[in-house]
């Protein structure tokens, strides 16, 4: 079969005698064995590493997990820098995780967590930082400041564990370029290798932002408009 | 560029990562490399459990898990080392849930545990089949949360050395810019992994687990033992090597031959279960793994990621059908030589984890045990390399020049590599693998020794300076040729069959 991969700016024709193969094997066939300088990034083959996540006609896919097709189009992640062929600079977007304090504050010792405690964020924990989300999210595309899906999925995990104590300033944390910003459009859902759905987690955090008194911002001048109008606050 | 820092960790699995926040905790500047991203560690591909006899889950004791530990190493263990990580084991399990790792949990709001084989007890703490993953996730948050620098994608060249041997810098290649860096450090921690890719595609690791800094170290001077200790783990799905963890023979999964029969204790230590599924696949048997008497709804619950890889990869459902599995290289016991501080036999450098051989696997490691001494070590490692650093002054050295690099630039590549990556991969599979003879070790010698004898002829055909992955995977290529030599010679040595160094014909 062929594939077609996108390396520096063109798109290469490689004849693969696999059958049945992933997309990582068919380019470790290349790499191997027909051009040695085609360069892409992959570790555990077992799709929990979160390396080698790319877009096949259009999609994204952790190519170690995904069966290739004759005439699939292989090209690296969209709104990242690619350092080379199929290889992006994850960095960026790694930064987001701090940016939103992605971590535990501090845990109350008092807390113990039962089975039930521990279904609130199992399916957040299982998260391999692909960046296949930031590469289909519209969102991020035009706004280069938005936290993004994983990093908030990361905040919903610690600010839906009980043992976290600074749930209040990690909600604070992303009220500007973070849970406002998506538009549900549900695109990380879809491309999520591990089956989780950041729009979910944002919708929790936008819960969670009214509990402790934010609103959404759009919301918010809409309704200071008519605050205004009739000279009485409107909540 | 140069950079200058108290302690420079290589590597960012869980090891390195628990190396860096203890260091840093501890004062010291710390700045973190790994030739990835640390979440790509092989860490994450742990599934079963970290052991710690906390008894939640019936009786247990700290003494039984030293025991059941030094059992399973063959007398190859060192006594102190097992007797300080079982006894370290709940306060590393209560700082991990500490930070944030999301356990599995009984109803009465313990961490959940369950039996891997060897243990008398239900010992491994898990986090379902992802137990790896979400310690190595949390370690890398908690990293964040302490301002500690990482730098991606950078690989380790070569050790830098003072006059009298003291190890007090690194050469770096900057993947991404192609450029060489030099890292001045007061102390270097190694917490670089195994080996197990020296068998190539016969591994269940990452294929980054080429045993840089073993080899990079053992350039040196740095003592080496126990290297030829490789243990291959029973259940790799048959195609792919693929691993299907230990979780589901822990939660009673059998290992079924081609007639349906079982043949053996599915919870006797990995040397064990490996040995005897052998024997039935060199007489001719297929062997599976059967867990369909669990049902879909515990297996939903407790073995997701097996499900997922057995479909994935194997093209089963282990709900209904049986998955066909076969041992593999999965874990390496040998390693660099650490005395009880975590230091090598340089000074200066320390090491943790994989890379390191602190002698509390021996010849055989429990599953759940590796886990453990990463938590444990890497906390031993950070804290004395702070110290050391604390103590010492800076040396400055003269920027080197570099010339690996260019010498490999240079090499002729008239033979491919690649190629012999994947030959010496099944040679030592077939001929340095569970069970070994002096026969097949000897002319495997001479085999790796031609190889690295002429090294030269090989070589990359990029040139490029960006991101040429072609060059870093010679570099690995020429680090396992090394690894491959110490684990021969290592095997050669012992002639007397131990753990998982097996000779035929006792």
């Amino acid at each position: 079969m062929k594939i077609i991969v996108k390396k520096s700016d063109e798109f290469i024709e490689y004849e693969i005698p696999l059958e049945g193969a992933t997309l990582l094997e068919a380019l470790t066939y290349v790499k191997t064995k027909l051009d040695n300088t085609l360069a892409f990034s992959s570790g555990c083959r077992s799709s929990v590493c979160g390396s080698c996540s790319m877009r096949v006609n259009e999609r994204e896919v952790l190519a170690c997990s995904y069966k290739v097709q004759d005439g699939d189009r292989v090209e690296p992640l969209k709104n990242v820098k690619v350092i080379r062929d199929l290889v992006v600079d994850m960095d960026k977007a790694y930064s987001f995780n701090a940016k939103a304090s992605a971590w535990l504050n501090a845990s109350s010792p008092s807390v113990a967590l039962n089975d039930e405690d521990e279904k609130i964020n199992e399916l957040q924990s299982d998260c391999i930082l692909c960046g296949s989300c930031y590469s289909a999210c519209p969102v991020y595309a035009v706004n280069p400041d938005f936290l993004g899906p994983f990093a908030l999925t990361r905040v919903w995990k610690y600010v839906g564990d009980r043992r976290e104590d600074g749930a209040q300033e990690k909600v604070t944390n992303i009220q500007t370029s973070g849970v406002w910003d998506c538009t549900l459009c549900n695109e990380c859902t879809l491309v999520c290798p591990q089956n989780i759905s950041s729009k979910a987690d944002i919708e929790k955090l936008r819960m969670k932002s009214a509990q402790y008194g934010f609103m959404d911002p759009s919301f918010a001048s809409f309704g200071g408009g008519f605050g205004s109008f009739d000279g009485s606050p409107s909540f | 560029m140069d950079y200058s820092v108290d302690v420079l960790v290589v590597g960012a699995g869980g090891a390195g990562l628990t190396a860096a926040l203890n260091a840093k905790e501890s004062g010291a500047d710390v700045l973190l490399i790994t030739k990835e991203y640390p979440t790509r560690s092989q860490t994450c591909m742990a599934q079963g459990g970290i052991n710690a006899a906390l008894g939640n889950a019936g009786e247990d004791s700290i003494e039984a898990h030293i025991a059941n530990t030094l059992k399973s190493a063959h007398g190859e263990a060192d006594e102190e080392a097992v007797r300080f990580m079982c006894s370290e084991a709940p306060n590393a399990v209560a700082w991990l849930d500490s930070i944030g790792v999301c356990f599995s949990r009984t109803k009465d709001a313990k961490i959940a545990q369950r039996t891997l084989g060897g243990a008398s007890a239900a010992r491994a703490c898990y986090a379902q089949d992802y137990t790896g993953l979400k310690i190595l996730h949390t370690l890398y948050d908690r990293c964040l949360s302490q301002g500690i620098e990482i730098q991606n994608e950078r690989v380790l060249l070569e050790l830098l050395q003072d006059e009298n041997s003291c190890v007090c810098g690194a050469k770096i290649l900057n993947l991404r810019s192609g450029e060489v860096e030099i890292y001045h450090a007061k102390a270097i921690i190694l917490a670089s992994g195994g080996y197990s890719r020296i068998y190539d595609k016969n591994s269940t690791n990452s294929t980054a687990s080429t045993g840089d800094g073993i080899a990079i170290a053992s350039r040196a001077g740095a003592k080496l033992v126990d290297m030829e200790f490789v243990q291959f783990h029973p259940t790799a799905l048959k195609n792919s090597s693929i691993l299907i963890g230990e979780s589901a023979r822990g939660e009673g999964g059998y290992l079924l031959n081609s007639k349906g029969e079982r043949f053996t204790n599915e919870l006797a230590p990995r040397d064990v279960v490996s040995r005897a599924i052998n024997e039935e696949i060199n007489r001719g048997e297929d062997i599976f793994i059967d867990i369909r008497h669990l049902g879909e709804q515990f297996i939903d619950e407790n073995l997701p990621q097996e499900r997922k890889l057995a479909k994935l990869y194997e093209g089963v459902d282990p709900v209904t059908e049986i998955v066909p599995i076969k041992p593999v290289a999965h874990y390496t016991m040998g390693g660099i030589e650490v005395d009880h501080h975590s230091q090598t036999s340089l000074e200066g450098l320390y090491a943790c984890g994989e890379c390191a051989n602190h002698r509390v696997h021996g010849g055989n490691r429990l599953g759940g045990n590796a886990l453990l001494e990463i938590i444990v070590f890497g906390k031993e490692a950070g804290l004395n390399a702070a110290i050391y650093a604390k103590e010492s002054q800076e040396i400055k050295l003269q920027t080197p020049n570099d010339t690996l690099v260019s010498e490999i630039l240079s090499y002729e590549n008239a033979l491919d590599f690649y190629e012999a990556r994947e030959k010496i991969g099944d040679m030592f599979y077939k001929d340095v693998g569970i069970v070994r003879t002096k026969e097949q070790l000897e002319s495997s010698l001479e085999k790796i020794e031609s190889i690295k004898a002429n090294l030269h002829k090989y070589g990359v055909s990029d040139r490029s300076k960006k991101y040429n992955s072609n060059l870093v995977e010679f570099l690995e290529f020429r680090n396992t040729l090394d690894v491959c030599l110490e684990v021969l010679k290592g095997a050669l040595a012992r002639e007397v069959s131990c753990g998982a160094h097996y000779m035929s014909g006792e």
